[in-house]
């Protein structure tokens, strides 16, 4: 700690303060006041009160407890295959295994890839006719093309495979760098014990990198949860016929779109609430581990 | 335990084999958009899986770069996201300093607040702030998007910085005050320039976090000539026979300068975010 003026640390901190305060804390509030009035771009200037008939709408329409379902599928899917296929990987990469710089760069490249050109690039491939994702299915192994982008439930099925390949490289990196941090006695422990190589994972491993791995589980759960991106620009603004939509895509679109803005903001505070409960709980829960550990 | 490195027992192989097979499986997509930029205009409807296309060329390049406003989106994208990068270090690195040298009323809060803001759906943020652009007329305008991206990339970037700044020993500002330098010129000629590594993961993050930016420029900007590159390449994208070739060279020319960097900075990425994460 710093002798200094005591105005000095504000003084600092004031000119990002201000653009905080001006871009997220003033919207926010303003997004809350906006979900209690019927804004609309009929009613652009001439919004009133309408108290709480835009939550009603919300939680009483069934669209939102069907969107709800695929968000939860959407992140639960996702974060579980990131999680997964990125240990996986940071575990056989951190073994005797040649040509290692290259293998961990060629996997890491999705993430250093721009969000939206790997978004775009996946619908190119997912194209019923010319899309590689089917020629490869028609030519290699001799299945029947699939309808990717025109069946809802195969158009929601590709942003999902995009979103894996998109997020496992974090996970990745992530873990490998949790692995360098294990020490060897632990391992030379375990097999004085006599463990194979699944306990070791179970017993030593995974327990090791678990501290390293909440935090951005926690955070990639959170960012997977509110990607608007990836959907939007695979299933190309939800088609078909908005039925590719999770919670977030589906308010950016009622926006945006459909100019409905008091009732996207009643929406996205709904949106921002159950997050909200979901971290407080994640974190009471990890804090109240980490007393009885 | 440790057998000898050049022992090939069956299980190495496999491991190898699929860590390879994986990896080529990874890439396998931007190889596709190297493939596309270089058909032919006569191959648009091609069913081929050949990597290099029968009588590959560069036209989708040349017309990139010459026929389609690809390079005022790019000049647009330049003005955006340095004024963004401008903004996002000196605003990080002041407010990181204060988080990681002094303790005040508010510190902690404060933190914490950054670190909320990753919470918000980005239709809360964007909503309203479209809202009020419309009323003072900065839609259309490049200062819209530069005030919502700086807000974006704030949070992690005074994180990042915050973490750094931790490590650096304080002692050698506070020989520099007893030598008679005001804790801003302490601030600004002893810590700064130590803190150069993760003031360029700063620069990268704000830099990157305007460059690829689609959703909030495509609700504020609507005119073609104001487009950022990401508007521009969808426009490209929406329509798959025609412009896809055109598409992906564009899209390679945007890529691989970005990609080079991040692998390059890879590295430092990594220790910035654990760094950052150690202590609350």
């Amino acid at each position: 700690m710093l002798r200094a003026p005591r105005s000095f640390p504000y003084a600092l901190l004031l000119p990002a303060t201000i653009v905080m305060l001006a871009v997220v804390l003033f919207p926010l509030g303003y997004s809350f006041w906006l979900a209690f009035r019927n804004m609309s771009l009929y009613h652009f200037r001439s919004h009133e009160f309408v108290g709480l008939d835009n939550f009603r709408l919300v939680l009483t329409e069934p669209i939102f407890w069907t969107l709800l379902g695929k968000s939860l599928v959407w992140t639960s899917v996702n974060v579980f295959f990131h999680v997964a296929v990125g240990v996986l990987l940071a575990i056989l990469l951190s073994g005797p295994v040649r040509g290692k710089t290259i293998l961990r760069t060629m996997l890491v490249l999705p993430w250093a890839m721009p969000q939206y050109i790997s978004a775009l690039t996946w619908r190119g491939m997912f194209n019923f006719e010319y899309g590689a994702i089917n020629l490869i299915l028609k030519q290699w192994l001799h299945l029947p093309p699939v309808p990717w982008l025109s069946d809802p439930t195969w158009a929601f099925v590709a942003p999902i495979l995009t979103n894996i390949w998109l997020g496992f490289p974090f996970m990745m990196v992530v873990a490998l760098g949790g692995l360098t941090s294990i020490p060897v006695e632990l391992y030379e422990a375990a097999d004085l014990d006599g463990a194979n190589g699944w306990e070791k994972f179970t017993n030593v491993t995974l327990p090791s990198l678990m501290p390293v791995l909440v935090p951005s589980i926690l955070l990639g759960t959170i960012w997977t949860f509110n990607n608007t991106l990836v959907v939007w620009l695979v299933s190309n603004g939800g088609q078909p016929a908005d039925a590719t939509h999770i919670l977030v895509t589906y308010i950016y679109k009622v926006a945006f779109t459909y100019s409905r803005y008091s009732y996207a903001a009643a929406f996205s505070v709904v949106v921002f609430l159950l997050l909200l409960g979901f971290v407080m709980y994640v974190m009471r829960r990890t804090a109240s581990q980490e007393r009885t550990a | 335990m440790k057998k000898p490195d050049h022992a090939w027992t069956p299980g190495r192989v496999f491991v190898q084999a699929f860590l390879v097979l994986f990896a080529l499986a990874t890439i396998y997509p931007i190889v596709q958009i190297v493939t596309i930029s270089l058909r032919p205009g006569d191959q648009l409807y091609s069913t081929s899986l050949a990597i290099i296309p029968e009588g590959a060329s560069l036209r989708a390049y040349r017309t990139m770069l010459f026929e389609k406003p690809f390079l005022l989106w790019m000049r647009n994208s330049l003005i955006v996201s340095l004024t963004v990068t401008l903004f996002g270090v000196t605003l990080a690195s002041t407010a990181a300093y204060a988080f990681s040298r002094f303790r005040f009323a508010g510190r902690s809060a404060g933190l914490y607040l950054f670190l909320m803001t990753q919470m918000f759906p980005a239709t809360m943020l964007m909503l309203p702030l479209y809202v009020l652009m419309k009323n003072l007329h900065l839609l259309d305008t490049f200062a819209g998007l530069v005030v919502a991206y700086t807000a974006t990339a704030l949070p992690f970037c005074v994180w990042t910085m915050r973490g750094y700044y931790d490590t650096i020993p304080y002692e050698l500002e506070q020989a520099a005050l007893i030598d008679g330098c005001t804790p801003w010129e302490a601030f600004v000629k002893v810590t700064l320039p130590l803190a150069a590594p993760a003031l360029s993961i700063t620069a990268l993050f704000s830099f990157m976090a305007a460059w690829s930016e689609f959703l909030v420029a495509r609700i504020v900007i609507s005119r073609q000539e104001m487009f950022t590159l990401p508007l521009g390449l969808e426009s490209l994208a929406g329509q798959f026979q025609t412009e896809w070739a055109n598409y992906a060279a564009g899209s390679l020319l945007v890529c691989v300068p970005v990609m080079a960097l991040f692998v390059a900075l890879t590295r430092n990425i990594v220790s910035g975010l654990s760094v950052g994460g150690v202590k609350g």
